[in-house]
């Protein structure tokens, strides 16, 4: 995750001094219910708050110990509020300034008889057309449908290269928020005030209108479980402690309810899933629901589109193969004239090979006439004097010499045959009647895609290469790139078809788009990521976007749903681990006093009964705010199998889990009877 | 402890895994409905069964009819066993002229013995006619066993399938459990245990003259019959009072032997058997790895505490070369009286061949401790199966999201609706054995019932609601427990550590098995490897141990450290 930019430090004030006075808002009840462990904790909290008024106002000698209690139980809950908002925090500045941006946007609305007349953009509708000239920011969301104009939209992309916004066409949506810089745009609106982007990404980072995700869902009803269990212990604890004649104080039992029931995990839940959608939006991809992106950490199957994901956007020229009786340099020279005045990359490619690894001169450029490339001659080239050069699919080529399709040198075909069959392009070369050889155009992978592959495979996740290509071709980028199956000549229906039928044994499917065509796709995956710069039909089907536009996005996406699920996981693991150590404090120090022989119990040699219950409801507390920098950055994430990392959060999280309490309720308990705390 | 202890202990889990795999592929190949080497003889009875009833064998029941079905049927199991008890005196085969069975007691055994309980409020030869423990009893010792196999059955089946709504027939899984499975062996190990010299007679007693030519009257019954399925069920519930101590139970160490491995051998092959099932055996042996692990410390635990000796009656003048022998037999001393004790209470049988409560505080928390985890070790036959399965879901659950994937178990996903079911499970034993404990603990006239002052006496109250809550039926002896207030108390605790329990594991089932089967990659959480047993192996101890350590530490722990420090009470 090197691109963490934008990542505010953890100990700048200007985030850490509201936190603290939000999480203090953050203590009603009626907001905490949300999570069930700290508003039992909250309650516990005030039971102990009124003993110890009760002890005060007695005078009783155990003030000093339930005073203390009830200040760190209190503490526990405000630790856990505090993590929230910190989390929170974070985006908030970013969010500021989007919704001033928002609160000022007023627009120029078309009238029924011609004429515009200005409303507040939150008055805007559906279906209204809105005109933007230069300088103007646009209302809304929506589609250009008539005027170009470019748009600066680093307001959200952060990106500060303009865009160029069109009607029709793949390049028509544009952002409300966003600012024209030159020309006038029509712009019907396509969404409702309140649901555009803006405010969705406002809600998203705010984390205010955040609901709960499944996965979240499925983990608090474990918490809440495990609370009621111990809340039903620590009732029942009261019973059996009466057979003995012992009578336990309301103190001690709310104590031990805190330190046994999840508070790290509970109190550290919702700053992990707040966190992990703020990691999503500092990589500038935003999502429109949290399950999306606990989704991504689930995905099988990544489909990939070959063009600018896995091989750079164009076909290269890589080498030249003359026919028999010409030689490498008159074709060489030969393909270089008549790409000149080709623009295409591929044109281009050509001029580069030629002059560069080639060493060709540069020719005249004097023609008498160029001839475009149209896709029904499938051709391109120059007439100069007497030669009339032409470059182009090998068929058409052939067509213009006058030779038939048998009729070419045996060498011209094999070497045509060889190019498909590794999976390039042929671009025969002719100059009139006389076949000059071919030109070997080849798609270039990407370097170090194949390693990225090879990682995602360690992760169990296989990629898909979907292409226009034919089969041969795709096969052979394939195999270069390694990716795990392609799709050749894939239409839109092809890619959908695809989808369900993974779908339909049982796997997840991440794919991203931008047409209008791969609309459906994109809202059939269980991931479709949209490109910002592609239509608003994709970017509304889709349940990211990715704000850069960049095809490989969808690799980190995934690493981020994954960090998010193994944060959870690795402190629920700690928590429930932690357990142990406290009994050990607890249960002894609750007892000792009836059966002398428990104190056998006491591994940690905690030294006073009231030492040990303050000391483990201290470290209780602690642990929340020590932990609050891993679940905002995530545990530590290796694309790896399933099994390395299970070994290793496991020892981490898990026996960490087991032996860390002992030492700090230790090193606390000395603290505690040094400092004569009770 | 000695070595040649140790290999008999080790020969008996030899023995069982041996068997372990032909059993199982056995009982899958029954539950799937195939052919087996039995079926020429048993189909036709099959059909006839079906026929009779009106059963189509093809038509499976979703999760809610198959446990209605299954409650339907456990509800006249109980109104049958509860009448045969109270009609006692009126009906035949009643030589000693026994009279009804008190109304309480009569709910609690019923209870019990429909629960796969069997915890006994009573002394067997001494309260009930030859009918009521052989169409009463021992019918249901069949019918309980049958009824937890099939549950299992229908569990199973939701983790092999992928989308379907269905979990089998209720009736069939009965049919095929009682006639292909229990029957035939229950026949067996009956034929050898008369080989090895139980009673199986009708008449009443037998009078013996003893070496003071005294005559001593003993009782006697069809005892072999009962206590062949006894063991193959996980009943527990004896014959005699004293249930596998008395040497018409239990007479030689050979037949101490087999009645272990009668009690094991189709839980641990019900495992296998799900593993082949859903098409993974790894996942079988990675269960039964951590039940064994689980079970096979206890013996040791069991063992060394017991083999340690009293140092309270060795200052006394006791030697302690034989350890503690206060309520062991003599013909199975140390090592096969630890390995019962372990296996008997590991596995929700409840029999036992020597008195738990006698043991020293150590040796008698393992067998409560046992019963506390869930009986899963591996359980009663097949309700210790979907207890382990439900905490093989928990361990996956928690842990699995370490490796950044919403967790799954064999390709189901594990969500919202499957925790929410396994909480409602794993809710029911702490709930009603810290409750009802506590509750006990606070009256004067239950506390009344202990045999024992100090914790000791705790230790009574909180092991026979940890044995009915946990449907394990051993006693820790002591408590006099044929009270109105522990029949009905320890009757409540059965039906709910049975049927409260069972309910929500079914509907996780049901949900369960509705979801698609996603195929395993290497992203997946592996689940049969043994840094999985480990795991399984912490959750069991963490989330269904840990919260029963206060009361075990009020109870036996104080008391085996205060006896370590000569202490009394």
């Amino acid at each position: 995750m090197s691109k963490d930019h934008k990542a505010p430090s953890l100990s700048d004030p200007a985030i850490l001094l509201p936190a603290a006075k939000n999480a203090v808002r953050k203590l009603d009840p009626r907001q905490l219910l949300r999570n069930p462990v700290i508003f039992v904790t909250e309650v516990g909290a005030a039971l102990v708050s009124l003993i110890f008024l009760r002890d005060l106002a007695t005078g009783s000698s155990e003030t000093v110990f339930s005073g203390q209690i009830a200040a760190w139980l209190w503490f526990t809950v405000l630790f856990a509020t505090f993590a929230e908002a910190v989390a929170e925090g974070r985006g908030r500045a970013q969010a500021e300034s989007l919704k001033r941006t928002k609160s000022e946007l007023v627009a120029r609305r078309l009238i029924a008889g011609g004429g515009t007349e200005t409303i507040p953009a939150t008055s805007l509708k559906v279906g209204d057309i809105v005109v933007v000239a230069a300088g103007e920011l646009i209302p809304g969301d929506g589609e250009v449908i008539e005027g170009v104009a470019s748009v600066n939209e680093s307001a959200i992309t952060g990106e500060s290269a303009p865009v160029i916004r069109e009607s029709g066409g793949d390049r028509s949506a544009v952002t409300g928020g966003t600012q024209v810089l030159s020309d006038e745009i029509r712009v019907k609106i396509t969404v409702a005030p309140g649901s555009s982007f803006v405010d969705r990404m406002i809600a998203l980072i705010e984390g205010a209108q955040r609901q709960k995700t499944p996965n979240e869902i499925a983990l608090s009803i474990l918490l809440s479980g495990l609370t009621l269990i111990f809340l039903f212990v620590c009732v029942a604890i009261w019973g059996l402690a009466g057979y003995s004649g012992t009578v336990l104080s309301v103190t001690v039992l709310s104590a031990l309810l805190v330190t046994l029931i999840p508070t790290t995990i509970g109190g550290l839940l919702s700053a992990i899933g707040i966190a992990g959608m703020d990691r999503l939006v500092r990589f500038n991809v935003i999502a429109t629901s949290g399950r999306a992106v606990e989704a991504a950490g689930d995905v099988d199957t990544l489909l990939l589109d070959k063009t600018g994901t896995i091989t750079f956007g164009n076909r290269m020229a890589s080498d030249f193969l003359a026919a028999p009786g010409v030689t490498q340099a008159e074709l060489a020279k030969a393909a270089l004239t008549a790409s000149l005045s080709d623009e295409t990359p591929e044109g281009r490619s050509i001029v580069a090979l030629a002059m560069g690894e080639f060493g060709i001169a540069m020719p005249e450029s004097r023609f008498d006439a160029v001839i475009e490339f149209t896709a029904e001659t499938r051709l391109s080239g120059v007439d100069q004097g007497e030669r009339r050069l032409r470059k182009g699919a090998v068929d058409a080529v052939l067509g213009f010499a006058g030779i038939g399709e048998q009729q070419a040198p045996e060498e011209f075909r094999r070497a045509v045959d060889a190019i498909a069959r590794s999976g390039g392009t042929p671009l025969a070369v002719a100059d009139g009647p006389r076949l000059l050889g071919v030109i070997h155009l080849k798609d270039v992978v990407k370097p170090g895609i194949k390693e990225r592959f090879a990682e995602l495979r360690a992760m169990g996740i296989r990629t898909v290469m979907v292409t226009g290509d034919n089969p041969v071709t795709a096969a052979a980028i394939a195999s270069e790139a390694g990716v795990d199956d392609f799709l050749a000549q894939a239409t839109p229906e092809d890619k959908l078809a695809y989808i369900r039928r993974e779908q339909q044994g049982g796997r997840l499917i991440a794919m991203c788009g931008d047409g209008t065509n791969d609309a459906p796709a994109l809202a059939q995956a269980d991931v479709g990521v949209a490109m910002q710069t592609g239509t608003q039909a994709a970017r509304e089907a889709a349940n990211m976007v990715d704000l850069d536009s960049s095809p490989t996005k969808l690799i980190e996406i995934v690493g981020i749903g994954k960090q998010l699920l193994m944060t959870r996981g690795s402190l629920t693991t700690f928590s429930i681990a932690n357990d142990v150590a406290k009994y050990f404090a607890i249960i002894p120090a609750l007892f000792v006093a009836t059966y002398p022989a428990l104190d056998a119990l006491n591994l940690m040699r905690l030294s006073s009964p009231q030492s040990a219950i303050l000391s483990a409801v201290i470290f209780n507390a602690l642990i929340i705010v020590a932990l609050i920098p891993l679940a905002l950055k995530g545990v530590a994430y290796r694309p790896s199998g399933a099994a390395a990392l299970l070994r290793r959060n496991l020892l981490v999280y898990g026996v960490g889990g087991l032996i860390l309490p002992f030492a700090g309720i230790k090193v606390i308990d000395i603290a505690v009877s040094a400092l004569h705390l009770v | 402890m000695t070595l040649i202890g140790w290999l008999q202990i080790g020969l008996l889990f030899l023995t069982v895994l041996i068997v372990i795999k032909p059993l199982g592929l056995y009982m899958a190949k029954v539950f799937g409905g195939e052919r087996t080497f039995l079926s020429p003889v048993l189909g036709p009875v099959e059909r006839g069964f079906y026929r009779a009833a009106g059963i189509d064998p093809d038509r499976e029941q979703g999760w809610l009819s198959y446990t209605l079905a299954m409650l339907t049927f456990s509800v006249a199991g109980f109104v049958a066993l509860y009448a045969t008890l109270r009609l006692q005196g009126i009906l035949p085969f009643n030589p000693q002229g026994f009279a009804a069975v008190p109304s309480d007691l009569a709910f609690n055994t019923a209870v019990s013995f429909v629960t796969n309980t069997n915890w006994q409020n009573y002394a067997g030869e001494t309260t009930m006619s030859h009918f009521s423990q052989m169409a009463g009893l021992t019918v249901q010792n069949f019918l309980s066993a049958a009824t937890g196999m099939a549950l299992a059955a229908a569990f199973t089946r939701a983790l092999a399938r992928s989308k379907v709504s269905t979990l089998g027939n209720f009736w069939v899984d009965m049919v095929r459990a009682t006639l292909f499975v229990l029957l035939p062996m229950a026949i067996v190990v009956a034929l050898a245990s008369v080989a090895m010299g139980l009673p199986q007679t009708l008449a009443p007693s037998v009078t013996a003259t003893t070496l003071e030519g005294a005559q001593q009257v003993i009782s006697l019954g069809p005892v072999a019959s009962q206590e062949a399925i006894k063991q193959l069920g996980t009943n527990g519930g004896g014959f005699f009072n004293v249930n596998a101590a008395h040497p018409f139970e239990n007479p030689t160490a050979f037949a101490n032997y087999l009645n272990i491995f009668a009690m094991l051998s189709i839980s641990a092959a019900m495992v296998y058997a799900f593993g082949q099932m859903v098409g993974s055996r790894r996942q079988g042996w990675a269960l039964l790895a951590a039940m064994a692990v689980l079970l096979i410390s206890g013996v040791a635990v069991v063992y060394w505490a017991e083999a340690q000796g009293n140092p309270i009656l060795t200052a006394l003048g006791v030697d302690p070369a034989l350890g503690n022998m206060e309520g062991k037999e003599v013909r199975f001393g140390q090592a096969m009286t630890a390995l019962y004790a372990a296996v008997t209470t590991g596995l929700s049988d409840g029999g036992v061949n020597g008195m738990h409560g006698s043991f020293t505080g150590l040796g008698g928390l393992v067998p409560m401790f046992l019963i506390q985890l869930g009986e899963v070790l591996p359980g009663g036959v097949g309700s210790g199966l979907y207890g382990m399965l439900v905490f093989a879901l928990l361990s996956v659950f928690v842990a699995g999201l370490m490796v950044g994937r919403t967790p799954e178990f064999l390709g189901k996903k594990i969500e919202g609706r499957e925790m929410k079911y396994a909480m409602l499970a794993v809710l029911i034993l702490p709930l009603v054995i810290l409750g009802f404990t506590a509750v006990s603990a606070m009256l004067p006239f239950a506390v009344a019932s202990i045999g024992t002052s100090g914790p000791h006496g705790f230790s009574e109250i909180l092991y026979a609601y940890t044995s009915a809550a946990g449907n394990n039926g051993s006693a820790f002896g002591g408590l006099s427990g044929n009270t109105v207030w522990y029949n009905t108390t320890l009757g409540i605790a059965m039906l709910l550590g049975r049927f409260a329990y069972v309910v929500p594991v079914m509907a996780m089932a049901g949900s369960l098995a509705r979801k698609v089967k996603s195929p395993a990659s290497a992203g997946t959480f592996p689940t049969d490897g043994p840094l999985f047993v480990g795991l399984l192996i912490g959750i069991i101890l963490i989330l269904g141990g840990l919260q029963f350590f206060p009361a075990l530490a009020l109870g036996p722990i104080v008391e085996h450290l205060a006896m370590l420090a000569g202490q009394t009470f």
